[in-house]
């Protein structure tokens, strides 16, 4: 009876191509956009999450003025010095080290090409704060730092576009009037999670940037290392009350200078991405819904087409039984073929998109399962209620149904 | 005398319930003897359809007895009722109720496939079948490809590949012309005779039934009269 009832149903999902097809591109669509649009928000979660770690995310970023948004009026709070580096390293417990940045901007030229970038004044603590690693060279040594001699460690866009992809290292170019021994390359960061192109940027040590381009001691940004093992509020606060002392910030005055926490960022923005995901998905979840409904359409229509037939099946000898069957082994097979086909559509959807959106390609084998099981379930059951009805009918009643 | 094949004692329907009720079959009683080739008369409403459905198994009475082969039928399940049809029924009905985009061999075959019988000798069973209906070069094409009455003589050998032993026909010629009328009503006379098929045919058209043995009258949901036919026509057609 199996047999049969198999060879009755696949016969006629073959007889009738345009019905078939249009009750499988229902689950078709469903499931393709609900595995694409959540693989695809997983993806850009994911993403964003490993910009984020590579940013850092036990790292304070000190800056002079009140933050955003507010300050405005008075005069520019002053830059910090790098005594105060040394008070927060020493003084401060639970910090690992402590990177300045003294910034300026100019041209580099180098054989003819010249860029547009950002000159970056710090010292080996800056990769000790933010894991980046070299692609090629080598970091500062002590007496290099010391001495604020003129080396430079290169982002990847200034390779491409002074070196055009070539040998940088060991090579010399010259930037504001200065030449620059080239020591190292940077690895490739890509675009921040925030604006901004990583990779262009030199680093020099910050006495020679003090030393040559900026003409003081100052330092405009501290990059704090918090450990692990304390909390970066209380570290934080701690680096608030020494630098309050020693700018001499006393009673109810505000901060001139502000802290902020890259674990907090990454908090938020983990948020964000993790809601747009749901967003996505709520809306994947309704075209599958959307999808449903229309193979629900098209299973009652058909059934209702059918009703002659179940009662020609009927009258000729056919179990009731029987007829149902065939009707449950047509949905399930069309269900699962138009699942299936949904799957694929989907991996080649996100195989298209994920280098478009700059994510990596990413499988997730839960949410395939999840869609395909839903679509199936909707073709089993909207495809074997009606038709138990119109089995259950008499078949003298079935066959006169118009 | 043997015992007839079927007999109906008292048999009522009726529709709906309440002060709306509708009593379609008054108290039928009716003997079938095997090989008979009934038609079955009356004007519309006369209960000639029901009684043919409950005959057919198709439909239940509400009250009454109906004995098959001198076993009750008024008491078996609706999947008994199936097995009953499917052994010794078959069904021409007046809309042919093929299955569409379906071949003619496929048709035939459906009741076969049922059945459970192997493929090869349904092929050769539904063969034999068209062959019989003068249809076997016709077996590829479907219900739309084909007359009314092609379509009706391949609804006949999906009838008969089962070799029933009762074919109830429910007004067989009603969609047709008088030409091919006559032809369908002179393929179940060689039906009745050649394969000892017993034949009830609902009709409404006094020519066709000329070719019954026996002509059963029902007038307002009861038997009115039964008369044998004694020069029933299509014997002589056939030896030709």
């Amino acid at each position: 009876m199996i047999g049969t009832t198999f060879f009755l149903a696949l016969r006629s999902i073959r007889r009738h191509v345009l019905r078939s097809f249009l009750t499988v591109l229902g689950i078709v669509i469903g499931v393709a956009a609900v595995v694409t649009m959540v693989t695809l928000g997983n993806a850009t979660t994911a993403a964003v999450q490993s910009q984020i770690s590579a940013l850092g995310t036990n790292i304070l970023q000190i800056r002079p003025g009140q933050g955003f948004g507010r300050g405005g009026g008075g005069p520019r709070p002053p830059d910090f010095e790098m005594d105060d580096l040394e008070a927060i390293a020493q003084q401060i417990a639970g910090v690992t080290a402590v990177a300045p940045q003294a910034q300026t901007s100019g041209t580099a030229i180098y054989e003819g090409a010249n860029w547009s970038t950002t000159v970056n004044g710090t010292t080996d603590a800056y990769f000790t704060v933010q894991p980046w690693p070299l692609a090629e060279g080598r970091t500062f040594t002590p007496a290099e730092e010391q001495a604020g001699k003129s080396v430079c460690i290169i982002g990847n866009t200034i390779r491409q576009n002074l070196y055009r992809g070539g040998g940088a290292v060991g090579t010399r170019f010259r930037i504001k009037g200065v030449s620059c021994d080239v020591i190292g390359v940077l690895s490739t960061r890509g675009q921040a999670g925030f604006g901004g192109d990583q990779d262009d940027i030199v680093i020099m040590p910050v006495k020679a940037v003090q030393r040559r381009f900026t003409g003081n001691q100052n330092v405009s940004v501290m990059l704090v290392g918090v450990d692990q093992n304390y909390a970066n509020e209380q570290v934080q606060a701690s680096i608030t009350d020494l630098l309050r002392e020693r700018r001499k910030i006393t009673g109810g005055k505000d901060d001139d200078f502000n802290i902020f926490d890259t674990k907090q960022i990454s908090e938020t923005l983990t948020g964000t991405t993790t809601l747009l995901t749901r967003i996505v998905a709520t809306v994947a979840a309704i075209s599958l819904l959307v999808g449903g409904i229309g193979i629900m359409n098209i299973m009652l229509v058909s059934v209702t087409e059918r009703t002659r037939e179940i009662g020609i099946r009927l009258a000729i000898g056919a179990v009731a039984r029987e007829v149902l069957l065939q009707f449950l082994v047509e949905a399930i097979v069309l269900s699962c073929l138009g699942g299936l086909a949904g799957l694929v559509i989907a991996q080649l959807a996100i195989a298209v998109l994920s280098p478009l959106m700059q994510v990596s390609w990413m499988f997730d084998a839960q949410i395939n399962v999840i869609a395909f099981a839903i679509s199936a379930i909707i073709g089993v059951v909207f495809g074997y209620f009606p038709a138990r009805r119109a089995a259950s009918l008499n078949p003298i009643d079935a066959l006169r149904h118009e | 005398m043997a015992d007839p094949i079927i007999r109906l004692s008292g048999i009522v329907k009726t529709y709906g319930e309440g002060p709306t009720a509708f009593q379609a079959l008054k108290g039928i009683d009716l003997d079938i003897m095997p090989g008979d080739f009934i038609a079955v008369m009356g004007a519309s409403g006369s209960g000639k359809s029901t009684t043919m459905n409950i005959l057919g198994c198709l439909d239940v009475p509400t009250r009454g007895q109906y004995l098959f082969r001198g076993h009750r039928v008024e008491v078996l399940t609706r999947d008994q009722r199936a097995l009953l049809r499917r052994k010794y029924f078959g069904f021409v009905f007046q809309g042919f109720n093929l299955l569409s985009r379906t071949s003619a061999l496929e048709n035939v075959e459906l009741p076969l496939v049922y059945r459970g019988d192997p493929k090869a000798e349904r092929h050769d069973a539904a063969m034999a079948a068209l062959d019989k209906v003068g249809l076997k070069d016709w077996w590829d094409h479907t219900p739309a490809e084909l007359s009314g009455g092609q379509q009706q003589r391949v609804a006949i050998a999906r009838a008969i590949v089962t070799r029933p032993q009762v074919l109830l026909a429910d007004e067989p010629t009603g969609n047709l012309d008088s030409e091919r009328s006559v032809e369908i009503m002179q393929l179940l006379s060689d039906l009745n005779r050649n394969s000892g098929i017993t034949v009830l045919m609902v009709t409404h058209e006094p020519d066709m039934a000329e070719f019954a043995h026996t002509l059963v009258h029902f007038k307002d949901g009861l038997v009115e009269r039964i008369e044998a036919n004694p020069k029933p026509l299509g014997l002589a057609g056939s030896d030709a």
